[in-house]
């Protein structure tokens, strides 16, 4: 797995931000702020990535010369409309090295997803006296439907723990995994930045005997991804994070299990028959399916593959590695021992996501000051409540960069801490 | 747009710094009721110690306040413990009557079609819960000032029930 190096200096950046950033209506564009005109700082791309122009025109285009149901009409405009969404798919496919396209479902978004493999795989396989490991690292979404399920099937949940410098734990991996069924397991935390050891994880689950469910939400944005590679069995991310729209995301998985598993949602568009009696599921990826699906949005996802693709994976993680590197030598530098920065310290294990506390600032009123200094950071649990737990802290404010963002903005930054450390003057 | 001066008002950034009747008390007699705000993860914990009596006529004889969480949250529970420390359940309700009032929290009104009556806000009330204002002005922020008060609202059924 490509995780990037951390090679100061000596090479120029291979991502222009100043180029990419008039890509980028939002970001390019002023904002009526306190008193002016300005543009913004945006640092929040964990949350939601920003759209380039390419991504907004393709879905205007595609209602535009090509709205139609799907897998529905014979008409042409029918065939055109699914064709393209069938295009996206492939796209998605490549992009993330899945062995095969019908293994692409689009969903709603990470988090159906994910409740897709646990309703369907963990409904269907799991009952009292097995075992489910999950991360301390985990977002609700990876949590809760399990939790669920665990109401109905009364399994057992195992959390491998995270260490203090915001890395998992795997002194006790053989323990946790035996009787394990299932690994949910992130691939980048949404919170601290960490890079698990995912091939590692993947390859001790198969040979204990469970499958390996990643949530790659902040990963497949950030990193070249490689399904095969990983080692996993479900792959599950959303659009919306990676410069596409919001309304569609993606859960690969393995064609021999997905074809051994129950459909989700049942309706139109997953069905090969349905009588009085009962119905016959489609093939793949349509009976995962159900209704229509998110057309336009899967057609834009498409787009932003392209734009993605364009830059080269390798170019966005050779970015973000140099740009944490400099965040975090920044921060270090200005605020010393009143800033504390959770997660790995080193820039090549870790993306570009920095959980903050200052001194004695709450991070709620953290974020009021930045923006008030038009820098967009996100300030809570992250719907990571369980590893706030572990860390020790109710909330924290959370600065994320991705392709758009450089050194500018990560000064802007430290500029707006210094002003709320000034604010609240301690 | 409204600045930072108006939602951190000297008396604010002091109930933060120094909250009055943080603390906890023995359950029972008092009640401990929890409140969470699940958007920033702000924790109140309210105890609640009430008198003999019946009803509303019940005195809030002490209260306590745990938990964790920002600025506006926490000088918001130490305001709200402040004023209705001492006084009848139903003076209590009618101090967080104006106070949601003075946050434009009607309840009741879901349809944003109905005009509100507009609730007198009892300035006499409020005292120093007058602070608050400014909130008002950051709709993101008026969940935090409000969590202790719902929790006290919670509380206070809870009590009596
Ligand atoms: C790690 C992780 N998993 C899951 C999700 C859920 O994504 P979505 O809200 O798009 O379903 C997110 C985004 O908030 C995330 O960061």
């Amino acid at each position: 797995m490509n995780t990037g190096t951390d090679t100061p200096g000596t090479l120029a950046d291979p991502i222009d931000s100043t180029r990419i950033k008039a890509d980028f209506p939002l970001l390019s564009t002023t904002r009526a702020g306190t008193g002016h005109d300005r543009l913004i700082t945006y640092l929040d791309s964990a949350a939601t990535a920003q759209k380039p122009q390419a991504v907004i025109d393709a879905l205007t285009n595609y209602y535009e010369t090509t709205n139609a149901n799907v897998a529905r009409g014979v008409y042409e405009l029918a065939e055109a409309s699914t064709n393209a969404m069938e295009a996206a798919r492939r796209k998605v496919a490549k992009f993330i090295n899945a062995p095969a396209a019908n293994e692409v479902i689009f969903t709603k978004n990470a988090t159906e997803s994910l409740n897709l493999v646990a309703r369907s795989w963990g409904g269907t396989n799991l009952g009292p006296g097995d075992a489910v490991v999950l991360t301390q690292l985990e977002h609700h979404a990876n949590i809760v439907p399990w939790q669920i399920l665990q109401a109905e099937k009364g399994f057992e949940i195992r959390w491998i723990p995270v260490d203090a410098n915001g890395h998992l734990d795997l002194t006790d991996l053989d323990r946790f995994l035996d009787g394990a069924k299932v690994v949910g397991l992130s691939a980048m935390s949404n919170v601290l930045g960490t890079l698990t050891p995912m091939r590692r994880i993947a390859d001790a689950a198969h040979a204990a005997g469970a499958v390996v469910t990643v949530d790659a939400c902040q990963y497949v944005p950030h990193l070249p991804t490689d399904v095969v590679e990983m080692g996993a069995d479900f792959v599950s991310f959303s659009a919306h994070k990676m410069c596409g729209p919001t309304g569609v995301g993606v859960m690969w998985g393995k064609a021999e299990l997905l074809d051994a598993m129950p459909p989700f949602l049942g309706g139109g568009g997953m069905i090969e028959n349905v009588t009085q009696e009962g119905f016959k599921p489609a093939e793949l990826p349509h009976k995962f399916e159900a209704g229509t699906p998110p057309i336009a949005e899967a057609v834009g996802l498409g787009v932003a593959v392209d734009y993605l693709s364009a830059l080269g994976m390798d170019a966005v993680r050779e970015h973000e590695v140099r740009l944490t590197s400099y965040t975090l030598r920044t921060l270090a530098d200005r605020f010393g021992d009143k800033l504390t920065i959770h997660g790995p310290s080193e820039p090549a294990e870790r993306g570009g996501v920095f959980s903050l506390e200052l001194a004695d600032v709450h991070p709620h009123d953290l974020s009021q000051v930045l923006d008030e200094h038009g820098v967009c950071v996100r300030a809570g649990h992250h719907c990571a409540k369980p590893l706030m737990k572990v860390l020790g802290v109710g909330a924290t404010a959370r600065a994320s960069v991705y392709i758009y963002n450089d050194e500018s903005d990560v000064d802007a930054l430290a500029d707006s801490l210094e002003a709320a450390a000034s604010f609240f003057s301690f | 747009m409204a600045g930072l001066e108006d939602l951190y008002r000297e008396i604010i950034i002091d109930h933060y710094r120094s909250p009055r009747n943080r603390g906890e008390l023995d359950t029972p007699p008092a009640t401990r009721t929890e409140g969470f705000n699940p958007l920033c993860g702000d924790e109140i914990v309210v105890y609640l110690q009430l008198g003999e009596g019946t009803g509303d006529e019940r005195v809030i004889e002490d209260i306590r306040i745990g938990g964790q969480g920002c600025s506006i949250s926490q000088s918001s529970a130490s305001m709200m413990s402040m004023s209705v420390k001492g006084k009848t359940i139903a003076e209590a309700r009618d101090i967080m009557r104006s106070f949601k009032a003075m946050m434009s929290i009607h309840e009741s009104s879901l349809d944003d079609s109905v005009e509100e009556p507009e609730i007198e806000v009892d300035e006499m009330k409020l005292g120093e819960l007058e602070a608050m204002r400014g909130v008002v002005k950051f709709p993101v922020r008026i969940k935090c000032a409000t969590l202790s008060w719902n929790t006290l609202d919670q509380g206070i059924s809870e009590a009596l029930a």
